[in-house]
């Protein structure tokens, strides 16, 4: 078990961790890597491009209707999808009732009490969005993920959420041995989107593992259910993957303890990359707009 | 009849320091804010109280759902009680409180079942609305009779954010009966007490506020109204209490149109607001609803108090004022008849209780009510303390103990273990956590939550048996055979 590398997918909701966690994935299986997926979100759509379809049968789904977790085998829940990659989707409640947290500790104790994870040389969580409780900060703690690899953007939002995860794993670190293994950047095709990524990487005292290009072959391969790596194996795109799997394969023990930076820092970033403007120069844009107007009523 | 005496004042201010002084320093600023010495003619006992407990003591607080379940609702002898949530809160609650009721338990009342939806891993995960509904039908389908099912809260229903009172206004309308969903999850609050106020509120929104189906006959509708109808309000009818209470509040003439809860029906619940005056005995766990009605309803309340023969007779007399003369005449006929009998019981055990000391540590009430009752024996109390008592408990105590008493909030194990070696009383009435120690101590002890499963302690019939528990428990031989055979000398 000593060459498992176990690795987990954080950032904010929507910002394509999934994509970007499956097309590595097949990159990783390309490789001739045996993982094992592990969907810890109640929308199960951590696998479906690996399944060419939703998984169907969750864990917790499962467990459910057999009446306790217990009842439960793993050939019950573990599916084979795309280049023998194998998939396990967590599930959990509708939104609004009970506790998706409480599922996702369910599920990974489940599935590791049960041996799911010989065998593999890569055990990923793909995680939902924020770490909003104890439940989805599982895959950082006990010494699940060595290493956790933040999918953000050059958009605020993305950046306050990278931030915030890693204050997250630094709370872990120390007791679990988690490690921040870098940024992934999925491009938005914001203004000086690579150079704010890399100085957002240097704060967090990490590195940026790769730049994704923005490009519309990866919406065409989704809509069909495929990974782009096997949906148009010779693109660009699929080497942009299969770039970003090496780099992930490389960092092997590489993971640091992130120093996460206060909201001020954060936001002295932002607006030194003019993405948020300081309050001297909103007063000065909306004097102007407002002068701009007088003209156009005197005139 | 009043006993004159006064406490220790500088012997007890010493043992606080010698407590305190066992403490980290961070402790003993926190802990002697609970602990003091009462002066005469103090207005309050100068103690902080309704605080968080510290951790790293012992302190024998229940929870919000104790208070709820345990104390207000659990009592209330034709509603089935779900314990919502995992399977232990209801089971290590199970049927402790002693609350004696009349009924086929099983068929109408249900005062001793237990009754949980044991929340397993799935219900945690996925919601335990849908089990909450499918155990109301069942409890329907087994106890047709049930008059109501009320939903007692245990931590995880919080936790995830169940939305219990949906399905309970979604139920009552299937079944025409209330549902009565109950936020006392154990870890709102600092100790059972937010539980009572929590229970009260539900009977206020959802036993009198409760929409009624059109085609639902008034509750009430074929109540006549006296004017002499009281209701016997927080006392939970411990060992029978409540029933002593009532006989002799009915022979001065008043009629109990209901008790609460002790052997208490949801029909008197809804009825209560009838009343002309509500009777608070437990004046910690409901003075929030009685204050209620008397907002809403104009029924007045008053603090009685039927421990021992001197509290008796002046609690008689102060109902009798809240009504025309022929109770006033009712109450000094009582009193006369009633005296002779508790003359005799005192005239018994008086000579063997003379002068012995007593410690007390109760919940909400008892440290205050029960004072004048030992005095009536003879007997002095040297050190009173409050599980869960509020700032106003606190200053009603004060007209009960003497100069120079012990008072202790929240207290903790080593506080109590410490207080009992320096004091050494004759007496210590407190719960079953703390019998068997303080008894290893060698010192005599009676439960005072459950009677130690005697009672009732209520009215006259009660203080005969208060006077022969007392004096079982500090004249009983087995106290002089501490010593071993061989350490004689």
């Amino acid at each position: 078990m000593s060459g498992l590398r176990q690795i987990a997918f954080y950032g904010k909701g929507g910002i394509g961790k999934s994509t970007t966690s499956q097309n590595t994935i097949a990159a990783l299986a390309e490789m001739g890597q045996k993982v094992l997926i592990i969907g810890c979100d109640p929308k199960a759509d951590s696998t479906r491009l690996m399944l060419h379809a939703k998984a169907q049968q969750t864990v917790l789904h499962l467990a459910a209707e057999a009446g306790s977790v217990e009842d439960l085998e793993l050939e019950d829940v573990l599916r084979t999808g795309y280049l023998n990659v194998s998939c396990v989707e967590s599930g959990g409640p509708e939104p609004g009732v009970g506790c998706a947290g409480r599922g996702v500790i369910t599920s990974i104790n489940f599935l590791e009490e049960n041996g799911a994870y010989e065998g593999q040389d890569y055990i990923v969580y793909d995680v939902l969005g924020d770490v909003v409780c104890g439940g989805f900060a599982m895959p950082i703690r006990e010494n699940k993920a060595q290493e956790i690899y933040i999918v953000m953007s050059g958009e605020m939002m993305a950046l306050y959420a990278a931030n915030n995860i890693s204050r997250g794993i630094l709370k872990y670190a120390n007791t679990g041995g988690v490690r921040l293994g870098g940024l992934i950047c999925n491009s938005r095709q914001t203004d000086l989107e690579l150079e704010l990524a890399e100085a957002m990487a240097a704060k967090l005292s990490t590195k940026l593992i790769h730049f994704v290009p923005r490009d519309n072959i990866v919406q065409h391969a989704e809509l069909r259910r495929m990974t782009v790596i096997e949906y148009a194996p010779e693109s660009k795109q699929a080497d942009e993957y299969r770039a970003l799997a090496k780099n992930i394969h490389k960092n092997k023990g590489k993971g640091v303890i992130p120093t996460p930076i206060s909201m001020d820092e954060l936001e002295d970033m932002l607006m030194e990359f003019g993405i948020l403007k300081s309050d001297e120069e909103m007063i000065a844009e909306l004097e102007a707009k407002e002068a701009a107007q007088k003209t156009m009523v005197t005139a | 009849m009043s006993l004159e005496y006064t406490n220790d004042r500088s012997f007890h201010e010493q043992i606080i320091e010698e407590v305190l002084a066992a403490y980290p320093e961070k402790a003993r600023k926190r802990r002697s804010k609970h602990l003091n010495v009462v002066s005469e003619g103090d207005s309050d006992c100068g103690v902080k109280s309704n605080i968080k407990s510290m951790p790293g003591v012992m302190t024998v607080r229940g929870c919000a759902y104790a208070g709820s379940k345990g104390v207000v609702w659990g009592p209330v002898k034709d509603v089935v009680h779900i314990s919502h949530g995992p399977v232990g809160c209801g089971q290590y609650s199970w049927a402790q409180r002693r609350n004696y009721y009349v009924g086929e338990t099983g068929i109408d009342t249900f005062g001793t079942m237990q009754v949980t939806s044991d929340f397993q891993e799935r219900d945690i995960v996925f919601g335990g609305d849908k089990k909450l509904r499918q155990l109301i039908d069942e409890i329907e389908m087994l106890f047709p009779l049930a008059k109501g099912i009320s939903v007692q809260s245990e931590c995880p229903v919080g936790l995830i954010g169940d939305d219990i009172e949906a399905v309970a206004k979604e139920k009552a309308k299937d079944l025409g009966k209330p549902v009565i969903p109950v936020r006392c999850e154990g870890f709102r609050g600092v100790s059972q007490s937010l539980g009572h106020h929590i229970a009260n509120d539900t009977i206020r929104d959802w036993v009198f506020g409760r929409e009624k189906p059109s085609d639902l006959e008034d509750p009430t509708a074929g109540f006549e109204p006296s004017p002499y109808d009281v209701v016997v309000v927080g006392d939970y009818n411990i060992g029978g209490d409540c029933w002593a209470s009532r006989k002799l509040l009915e022979e001065i003439g008043l009629r109990v149109i209901a008790q609460w809860t002790g052997d208490t029906s949801l029909a008197e619940l809804e009825r209560a607001p009838k009343a002309k005056l509500n009777l608070i005995h437990c004046y910690r766990s409901m003075n929030y609803i009685s204050r209620h009605m008397e907002e809403k309803y104009g029924t007045p309340w008053f603090e009685f108090n039927f421990f021992g023969p001197s509290r008796i007779e002046k609690s008689l007399r102060a109902i009798a004022e809240y009504f025309d003369d022929t109770i006033k005449e009712n109450v000094e006929k009582v009193i006369a008849k009633y005296r002779p009998m508790a003359d005799a019981v005192i005239d018994k055990y008086r000579p063997r209780l003379e002068g012995k000391k007593v410690m007390l540590y109760v919940g909400g009430l008892r440290p205050r009510h029960m004072v004048n009752a030992y005095e009536d024996l003879g007997m002095e109390i040297v050190g009173a303390g409050y599980e869960f008592a509020h700032k106003d408990d606190y200053q009603r105590t004060t007209s009960y103990v003497k100069d120079g008493t012990l008072i202790f909030d929240d207290i903790t194990g080593y506080e109590m273990e410490k207080f009992i070696e320096r004091i050494r009383p004759d007496l210590v009435g407190s719960g079953i956590k703390e019998k068997y120690p303080i008894q290893k101590m060698g010192v005599p002890f009676r439960q005072v939550h459950s009677w130690d499963y005697s009672g009732p302690y209520h009215a006259y019939d009660g203080f005969a048996v208060f006077a022969r528990d007392m004096d079982m428990a500090i004249n009983n031989p087995v106290w002089g055979k501490f010593k071993a055979p061989w350490a004689e000398a």
